[in-house]
């Protein structure tokens, strides 16, 4: 459904010119769940923001569903690491912020919004104000506003990397469980790497900078591991784990 | 007391205390006010000081009475008119400007130099220049207390606008906010806390143009009523004026502090 070819971004500064990606192609297919993991700095963001159409690429296209993407679309949602709720307004009104932005705040879409805040259980929240709420709850409720607007491609970056360790567990299974669900498309980047093998089905690994995909690698568990935490206690698990780490040839 | 059951024992001694606290400053307050007032009387009486140029609270108060026969509410009703009218004026047109500048870097650019000096210069400099465009009367005095508020609240906003928090503009992006979207809905609203500050300061810089305008122009207001005590040398009139305009002052700060919890009720900040 996403179909990424020879990316190349160089970032043009004061004090001269930072190669971020170089010749990135990749492709995903509907419903698939993709991890992108890289060394720190290497062009991860630069990567999602390319692709969510905040960033000018300096070569090479994009493709969702055979249609060149060129700026923002309606197609993809973009989830940034901060939940950016806004405090002045409730649960609900956050929620729909999404819509209003691109006036299509229709009485369905609305309809829709609640019915997401329902099934995540944040529907007695919803006349809440954010500052009510907890971090892992603030976080979903973003979750929900970038959903609201049914997005054809979710972009997670860092999504999750706010939170304390043990909420952080307990959310990504839970998001992990509402994105099946929805049958969502995601692009998730992150620099933890036990994550983007408990959620992914296939995890693309990043050079350092400028960035090219140094592999990637297809994750598959057993037919009866189901869960982020399953995945976590899996004896594969470690292997995967031990393979990433390799690739990633981490220095001090 | 029905409000306090469920309360433990600590967490209402905790309550206690914190209220007993604010007694006490209030009461330390009220007594040095009135201490330095009876002690300025007494100093008067016992000659220790000169009434005549130090006045004299006695006097003050008699002063006050025959002045309120006397046209006093008239002449306070024309400075806080021409103070409301001034701060209104600076802080509404002073927050359009910083929005233009919001909106255009390359204005915003442009401006710098000329705001930074019109910024420090004093704005009372202005006085004669502003007499001589708009006349001498209640219009010069408005714009000297405009003027003086203006530059201060466009530097404020602007600074505020600029300073909202990156992140949250960035989540309206990826929706495909307009420009007008992100500020109607992020920038403002992110700012209100700003505007209800600028709001604050511009009252007592507005009062400054007032007072300064109307010791140029004036034929009414507490500003014309000190510059006509000092002509004439009645230090009680002086004295009185200048109390009557710190209550005026310190009622209008009241005013836009009791508007700022409404709004910030309103808005659950
Ligand atoms: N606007 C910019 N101008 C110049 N250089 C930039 C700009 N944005 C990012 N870079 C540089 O491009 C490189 C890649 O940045 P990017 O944010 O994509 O990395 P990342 O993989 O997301 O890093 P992290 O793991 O720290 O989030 C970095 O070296 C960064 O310094
Ligand atoms: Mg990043």
């Amino acid at each position: 459904m996403l179909r990424v070819e020879h990316l190349s971004k160089i970032y043009q500064a004061h004090n001269g010119e930072v190669e971020a990606l170089s010749d990135i192609s990749f492709e995903v297919q509907e419903g698939e769940y993709i991890g992108v993991v890289g060394p720190s700095g290497s062009g991860k963001s630069t990567l999602l923001s390319i692709i969510a159409g905040l960033l000018q690429p300096s070569g090479g296209e994009l493709y969702i569903n055979e249609t060149k993407l060129s700026g923002i679309t309606e197609d993809i949602g973009y989830m940034l690491q901060s939940d950016s709720l806004l405090e002045w307004r409730t649960i609900l009104k956050n929620v729909l912020f999404g819509l209003e932005i691109r006036k299509t705040l229709t009485p369905e879409n609305a309809e829709y919004a609640e019915h997401l805040l329902n099934n995540y259980g944040l529907y007695e929240f919803k006349d809440k104000y954010p500052s009510q709420l907890s971090g892992g709850m603030r976080q979903r409720v973003a979750l929900i506003r970038t959903l609201a607007i049914r997005p054809k491609l979710l972009l997670l970056d860092e999504a999750f990397s706010a939170l304390d360790y043990q909420t952080r567990l307990a959310l990504t299974d839970d998001v992990y469980q509402i994105l099946k669900r929805e049958n969502m498309t995601t692009i998730m980047v992150t620099h933890d790497i036990p994550e983007s093998i408990s959620m992914s089905d296939r995890i693309i690994v990043l050079s350092n900078r400028p960035a090219t995909i140094k592999r990637t690698l297809k994750i598959e568990f057993p037919e009866e591991v189901k869960t982020p935490l399953q995945r976590r206690n899996n004896p594969k698990f470690g292997q995967y784990f031990n393979e990433i780490w390799r690739d990633l040839d981490v220095h001090l | 007391m029905s409000t306090y059951n469920g309360i433990s024992e600590a967490r209402a001694a905790y309550l206690r205390k914190i209220k007993q606290r604010k007694t006490y400053v209030a009461v330390t307050q009220f007594t040095i006010l009135i201490g330095l007032v009876v002690l300025w009387e007494v100093l008067a009486r016992l000659k220790v000081i000169d009434a005549f140029i130090m006045s004299q609270p006695s006097r003050i108060v008699d002063t006050f009475v025959s002045m309120i026969s006397n046209n006093l509410l008239m002449h306070i009703g024309v400075t806080a008119l021409e103070t409301i009218i001034g701060f209104l004026l600076g802080t509404i047109i002073g927050t359009l400007v910083a929005v233009i500048l919001w909106w255009s870097d390359f204005i915003s650019r442009v401006m710098e130099p000329f705001l930074v000096v019109l910024n420090s210069l004093p704005k009372i400099a202005l006085g004669p220049v502003i007499i001589v465009w708009v006349g001498a009367g209640s219009q010069a005095i408005i714009v000297v207390a405009l003027a003086i508020s203006m530059v201060v609240t466009i530097l404020e906003m602007l600074n505020g606008f600029i300073n909202t928090d990156s992140e949250i503009i960035k989540m309206a992006t990826t929706f495909g906010a307009s420009r007008s979207q992100i500020f109607t809905k992020i920038v403002f609203p992110s700012n209100i806390c700003t505007l209800f500050n600028s709001l604050k300061v511009n009252i007592g810089l507005s009062l400054v143009g007032v007072i300064a305008g109307e010791f140029l122009v004036s034929k009414a207001g507490l500003g014309y009523l000190i510059v006509y005590g000092g002509q004439v040398f009645q230090m009680d009139l002086v004295m009185c004026s200048v109390i009557i305009l710190a209550v005026v002052a310190y009622l209008m700060y009241q005013g836009v502090a009791m508007l700022e919890r409404y709004a910030n009720r309103l808005m659950n900040l």
